[in-house]
């Protein structure tokens, strides 16, 4: 098939192709994108429409109550906080090791990807059961050792180191990803040399020549680690912890509506956060 | 793929000095990778095989009858439904948005939906077409025995993020079919049908059986839309485990939540042990 294709159009050979022909829309295709665009918009409109429904008619009621629900501060600051913490520990854990590998041993690239990989195979919640067991049954064999105390104050309810470590390495996948993208669309060996031979120092080299170079692929790991944690339910939930997803579900017992609008809330916040990451990425590409 | 050998040859000189410096900076990350991710799977597997202190297979057993396998076959068969409905319609999707001038709106909301899920999923589907649900009183769906919180409802909700996300797997594809093929074999007298049949699937099959991994990966995995929305109306492994954790078990049998996890990662690790291949062959096609 291969050599049919004597001359592959460079650009964009797909959006020019037949254009005269498909330029007009066809009838299946209408009909594939009023199923996607009622599929996918129903719900939010339905959403939106159940929290603003009211018996007298029309309400804005259930966004005011968000703000008074008790515990809707603290369990946002929460997940803020441990958003803020995950971002700057998987950053300052990957990109040395990527710029590591990138530089001068590239031979580790190949166990990075696959270390980096690994948990997208292992489901969250089984990984959690494995957290829940060591914290259990730490406690029991280090009570003589100083690792007690750490492991006690892991689990801080106010602020759960242990939750940043979990997020950390559910988050590696993503951020190896987008670093990788990054670190594949500049020459930083050349740069390195470049700086060096120029006399820069290495802080000075990574932090006004790698980072600035790199700063679309950090933003979109930062973005895409922050709409995870935000939204991150499964280990919180099996660990005990409040951040706001178990908040959330916690509310909807007793205040449906409310429930729905903060949910929606969320919903808004994470789009922004994940339009913010998709137009990162197209403006890199 | 060539890129390590360029990387290597670009950084010759000065190499013996570089790569120690190198291997030292990603040790940070492996030994954390190694703390926090390998000894809890390790406590995990050790876990799965004692009871009340013996050294046995009874967890791994027990996570393999009754309602635990019900709830394992459960997630299996909701995550096959998902992944291949998923793949068919994001397929559809794909094709129909590719060429068009919406193709870049779809995409970027692709990406955006296709990372939605949990519980405020849950929610918009609640409200949407839960018991009391906006769309249920108003089509009066209640009365026909409508019922969000079962097997196709769960189906419905989970499409939500699977469809995004086959969009965004197929899309590369589908640009990868040269608009000469379909012209070349045209030209011969090839139908539209005969075309698919004969080049556009044949050249697809890899993604496409990337992307039901894919999404059966995600619909294996998800706990909280499951969570939040049926609680355990419908058997699924994740609810079987956290119920597990949560104490909901006979005393003694509290390792039975790692057998099961056990169980949920062997299932994962065969359904990406088919991926990865066929995403490497995929890409022969896609230069």
């Amino acid at each position: 098939m291969a050599a049919l294709t004597p001359a592959p159009i460079a650009g964009e050979p797909p959006a020019s192709a037949g254009r005269g022909r498909r330029g007009r829309p066809r009838a299946w295709r209408v009909a594939v994108l009023t199923l996607a665009a009622l599929y996918f918009l129903v719900p939010m409109a339905a959403s939106f429409w159940f929290t603003v429904d009211d018996p007298q008619g029309f309400s804005v009621d259930a966004y005011g109550q968000i703000f008074s629900a008790p515990g809707f501060g603290s369990s946002l600051l929460l997940s803020l906080g441990l958003a803020v913490a995950t971002i700057v520990l998987v950053l300052l854990l990957t990109l040395p090791a990527m710029l590591a590998v990138r530089l001068g041993a590239p031979r580790l690239g190949p166990v990075l990807e696959v270390v980096c990989t690994l948990p997208l195979v292992v489901p969250p919640i089984t990984f959690v059961a494995g957290i829940g067991t060591v914290l259990r049954f730490g406690p029991e064999y280090l009570a003589r050792t100083p690792f007690y105390q750490t492991i006690i104050a892991m689990q801080n309810p106010s602020f759960p180191v242990v939750l940043v470590l979990a997020y950390v390495v559910l988050t590696l996948p993503f951020v190896h990803r987008s670093l990788d993208a990054g670190l594949r669309a500049m020459d930083a060996p050349t740069l390195v040399e470049a700086a060096r031979n120029c006399g820069a120092s290495w802080p000075h080299v990574v932090f006004r020549v790698i980072v600035p170079n790199l700063r679309s692929a950090l933003a979109s790991a930062s973005f895409l680690t922050l709409a995870l944690v935000l939204g991150e339910f499964t280990v919180a939930r099996l660990l005990s912890f409040q951040p706001f997803p178990v908040w959330i579900v916690y509310i909807s017992g007793s205040q449906a509506q409310v429930s729905v609008a903060v949910s929606l809330f969320s919903l808004l916040l994470t789009w922004l956060v994940l339009l913010a990451v998709s137009v990162a990425g197209r403006k890199r590409s | 793929m060539s890129l390590p050998a360029g990387t290597a040859s670009a950084s010759a000189p000065g190499r013996s000095r570089r790569r120690s410096r190198g291997w030292i900076a990603t040790v940070p990350l492996l030994a954390f990778v190694a703390i926090v991710f390998g000894a809890p799977l390790v406590v995990l597997l050790g876990g799965t095989f004692v009871r009340q202190g013996r050294i046995t297979g009874e967890n791994l057993a027990e996570s393999l009858q009754g309602a635990y396998l019900t709830a394992l076959i459960g997630s299996v068969k909701l995550s096959a439904t998902v992944a291949v409905l998923g793949t068919i319609l994001g397929t559809f999707l794909a094709q129909a948005v590719v060429t068009s001038r919406l193709r870049e709106a779809v995409l970027t909301a692709s990406g955006v939906l296709a990372n939605f899920g949990g519980v405020p999923l849950a929610f918009a589907w609640i409200a949407t077409l839960g018991n009391s649900g906006v769309v249920t009183r108003l089509l009066g769906l209640g009365e026909h025995g409508w019922s969000l919180y079962n097997f196709w409802g769960l189906t419905l909700v989970y499409l939500y993020f699977s469809v995004p996300l086959m969009v965004l797997v197929i899309t590369p594809a589908l640009d990868g079919l040269r608009p000469q093929w379909r012209e070349a074999a045209l030209n011969n007298g090839a139908s539209a049908w005969q075309f698919w049949r004969y080049v556009g699937v044949p050249v697809l099959t890899p993604s496409l059986l990337g992307g039901v991994v894919l999404l059966f990966g995600s619909a294996f995995a998800a706990y909280a839309t499951a969570a939040a929305m049926v609680g355990t109306t419908v058997p699924l492994v994740t609810l079987q485990i956290a119920n597990a954790l949560t104490g909901n078990v006979l005393i003694g049998h509290e390792n039975v939540a790692l057998a099961l996890s056990l169980d949920m990662i062997v299932v994962a690790g065969l359904v990406m042990a088919v991926y990865l291949p066929l995403q490497r062959r995929s890409a022969r096609w896609l230069r």
